[in-house]
């Protein structure tokens, strides 16, 4: 069979698959470097969209309880996995618009990640508390990483599961204060396990740094950070920003920070502070802080755009109506807009033109230039929450 | 610009802030938002459907053996040591019940 003739197949097996549910035209052969998903969390669904023509292509159903809702992509960038609140983790075909596959995995989850080679889908389970490694194809369980015991018959929570270099997997245990990692590099069902105890108390999230080599662990149950040099795990974990704001009393936290994704601009790294209405800047040289700016409430994301210029950051309630602008050379916010109430996430496109906000109050999706910061689209959406774009597919820790 | 902003972040404020008279009933509007506050807001750590995740599981069922006054008293106060906060400084009195009734009601869309 011919090059062409190949293709000509696979256009129709497309054709055939998109005309059966109705969804995505496939008969035109198409790339996926221009689609994300949104989720819509209430009712269960995501849509693929075109971030270039800021359309909405699709919707793809019957994905249970999203809220929290996280998405990975295959290398191919063909193929999105959503890891849903229940335990759900289904394997969505971006280019026909429908499930792959799916599988509902334990009773309660929170967020995955996909490994270094593409091959293998990996799980953070609170309930039963764990990690499970499913083969990126089949869906097939591979492995089945229980977390420690707590009592009860009860496993710690997992929390902050990331991909590392050289299929590795890390991540954190919020009752029993401890990160481990998980390498697949051998044996894809029988991982080799280092695990570090003491970390600091109740690590809530956690980040791989874009080149692949520190892990960093939040802290909800003090001040400062945990971190991982995973060029050097027998050097072991220590603390960063040990103390920040030690003797100040914190504020209640109305949704919890994010740190996946995190913001690395002009060689500094943008943290949201917890319990404080700020945003620390840390030093990539020595791991100081060399700045607190104060913002608009409780940071939620701190997300540089690319090229790192400005970091932008929303809020937790009650101020979740509004994103702030950073200026990195200021150190100073340059602007703040009130896109609509229930600001959950934003998403940059690859080259930092555009951001795509979630404005789950008003069921809209808005498309912002990051210039001008003017709104260029609005798409509705039913409560939008994470707004994921295919290109994270080839980026260490998303 | 910077006026009509600040005036828009108050009143956004303003619109947050809890009833002044704790004891008047609710407006359905308000009923409306509280029920968009539960299902999503505390819906992000104890599931939307509230079978549980980071927070512990808030079902008719699981919530069986706490009286309302007790329940009121988590929401208002949070958990100290956990990252449950504390409602009251957002949340009227008044509020806080109805969202206790909601919680009783377990009326997940």
């Amino acid at each position: 069979m011919s090059f062409r003739t190949l293709i000509l197949a696979s256009a129709a097996a497309l054709a055939l698959a998109a005309g059966t549910v109705g969804t995505a035209a496939a008969a035109d052969l198409r790339g996926t470097g221009d689609l994300g998903l949104v989720i819509e969390r209430a009712i269960g669904q995501v849509a693929v969209v075109d971030r270039l023509q800021n359309s909405r292509l699709a919707t793809v159903k019957g994905l249970g309880d999203l809220s929290h809702a996280s998405v990975v992509f295959g290398p191919s960038e063909r193929y999105a996995y959503v890891f849903g609140r229940d335990g759900g983790l289904t394997k969505v075909d971006m280019l026909t618009g429908t499930i792959d596959r799916r599988v509902v995995q334990s009773g309660n989850s929170i967020g995955g990640a996909i490994s270094e080679d593409g091959r293998l889908v990996a799980v953070a389970n609170y309930e039963p508390g764990g990690v499970k490694v499913f083969d990126a194809d089949t869906l097939e369980l591979l492995a089945d990483i229980p977390a420690t015991a707590i009592g009860d018959g009860k496993r710690s929570k997992v929390v902050g599961l990331e991909d590392a270099p050289g299929n590795r997997f890390v991540f954190s245990l919020y009752d029993t204060d401890e990160i481990w990692i998980a390498d697949f590099s051998a044996d894809p069902r029988a991982p080799v396990l280092t695990q570090f105890a003491g970390i600091g108390r109740q690590p809530y999230d956690a980040l791989v740094s874009e080149d692949g080599r520190w892990y960093i662990a939040g802290l909800f149950g003090e001040d400062g950070l945990a971190m991982l040099d995973l060029w050097y795990p027998e050097r072991g974990v220590r603390r960063v920003l040990d103390g920040y704001g030690r003797g100040a009393e914190p504020l209640p936290v109305y949704k919890m920070p994010h740190l996946e994704g995190w913001a690395v601009a002009a060689g500094k790294a943008w943290l949201p502070a917890i319990g404080r209405h700020s945003v620390l800047v840390v030093d990539l040289a020595t791991w100081q802080q060399v700045a607190e700016i104060p913002v608009h409430g409780q940071p939620v994301f701190v997300m540089a755009r690319p090229g790192g210029r400005h970091v932008w950051v929303n809020f937790a309630l009650p101020d979740n109506g509004t994103v702030q602008v950073i200026d990195t050379e200021a150190l100073a916010v340059a602007d703040t807009l009130t896109p609509g109430p229930g600001v959950l996430h934003m998403e940059f496109t690859p080259r930092g033109d555009r951001v795509w906000l979630s404005v789950r109050d008003r069921d809209e999706v808005h498309v912002i230039d990051t210039e001008s910061r003017e709104t260029l689209a609005v798409l509705p959406a039913d409560k939008p929450s994470g707004i994921f774009f295919t290109s994270r597919a080839h980026r260490i820790g998303l | 610009m910077r006026e009509v902003l600040a005036a828009t972040v108050l009143l956004a404020l303003a619109t947050a802030a809890p009833a002044a008279a704790s004891s008047d009933p609710l407006s359905p509007a308000r009923e409306a938002e509280l029920r968009v506050l539960l299902e999503q807001d505390c819906g992000s750590c104890h599931g939307l459907t509230r079978k549980g995740g980071l927070g512990s599981p808030l079902t008719p069922e699981a919530l069986a053996g706490r009286s309302d006054d007790d329940l009121a008293l988590t929401i208002r106060h949070g958990v100290p040591g956990t990252p449950m906060p504390p409602w009251a400084p957002l949340l009227s009195d008044a509020e806080v019940s109805a969202l206790v009734e909601m919680l009783r009601q377990g009326d997940v869309q």
